[in-house]
């Protein structure tokens, strides 16, 4: 991975980098699986016929069954039983507050992750991003390593070492090399002095 | 844990916030999540709530430190349309009214 620079050109803002083959094969799988688990989430739902005719989406109540999605769809409300009139109204808002934001949110991230797999370079090499698609690019990256996270176990205190042969061991040293990624990404996304 | 106070928005509506917040206050928090970078929160608190980087900074050394801050205040609707930009970037945020 090359550096990230941000440079001010006459038409706006550019953050340029590089990748190798391997790492734009990777980012374009793991982004690639990214969206299918989303459309996945999208589509557990049955067709809803009065959402089709008002063009209103309607998410799912039920948040998802796996810790990764999981993670990357949490609860809006965070703890029914504080609610003040109980669990169950809790529960409920909780549920509501899921069906009516969830589909923008699925949205957002895909959008997201489209934008990065649009802007890869092809099939390698140097390439520039507008501050918009950089934006675009943390916040994919961001969801892969919060799936990455939900699969390796990710505690407090950072990702645990594994040996070399541990089936998990690929995964970690890509979860790492995003974080490297990303962190360099965001640095050329704050510095606007 | 004493929660530190819920934080004026800087945006054009931050009027009506201010009414709403007296009738039904809610608030939008943050929690601390091992993946997620120092950098990258500072940058979605900047970027979303228009916060200057000190505060934004700030609120993220609070969820690193503290576990959780709360990062907006306002009407429940406010709160959910926050809460809804913060999963889209990826954050852990609920929403709570604040008692």
């Amino acid at each position: 991975m090359r550096k990230w620079k941000r440079v001010n050109t006459s038409s706006g803002v550019r953050i340029k980098s590089g990748l190798e083959a391997h790492e734009v094969t990777m980012l374009r799988n793991l982004v690639g699986s990214l969206v299918e688990m989303l459309d996945e989430r999208e589509s557990s739902l049955p067709r809803d016929e009065l959402a089709e005719l008002t063009g209103m989406k309607i998410g799912p109540s039920q948040a998802p069954d796996d810790d990764t999605m999981r993670r990357l769809l949490p609860d809006f409300y965070h703890d029914p039983a504080q609610h003040p009139d109980g669990r169950a109204a809790g529960e409920s808002l909780n549920g509501a507050l899921r069906s009516l934001h969830e589909p923008t949110i699925v949205d957002a991230k895909r959008q997201a992750a489209q934008q990065l797999l649009d802007s890869l370079p092809h099939p390698a090499g140097k390439f520039e991003l507008t501050e918009e698609q950089a934006e675009a690019w943390a916040s994919a990256i961001n969801d892969v390593r919060l799936a990455l996270g939900a699969m390796l176990d990710i505690g407090p205190d950072g990702p645990q070492r594994l040996s070399p042969d541990h089936p998990m061991a690929g995964h970690l040293e890509v979860y790492q090399w995003l974080t490297y990624l990303q962190e360099y990404l965001v640095l050329s996304l704050l510095d606007e002095r | 844990m004493v929660l530190g106070a819920p934080v004026a928005r800087t945006s054009p509506a931050t009027d009506v916030d201010e009414v709403a917040a007296l009738d039904s206050p809610w608030v939008t928090i943050v929690w601390d999540d091992p993946v997620n970078l120092m950098t990258y929160v500072t940058y979605v608190f900047q970027k979303l709530f228009g916060y200057s980087e000190v505060r934004a900074t700030e609120l993220m050394m609070q969820v690193h430190t503290e576990g959780r801050a709360v990062v907006s205040a306002g009407s429940r609707e406010s709160m959910e349309v926050d809460v809804t930009k913060l999963h889209a970037a990826g954050l852990w945020a609920t929403m709570q009214q604040d008692h």
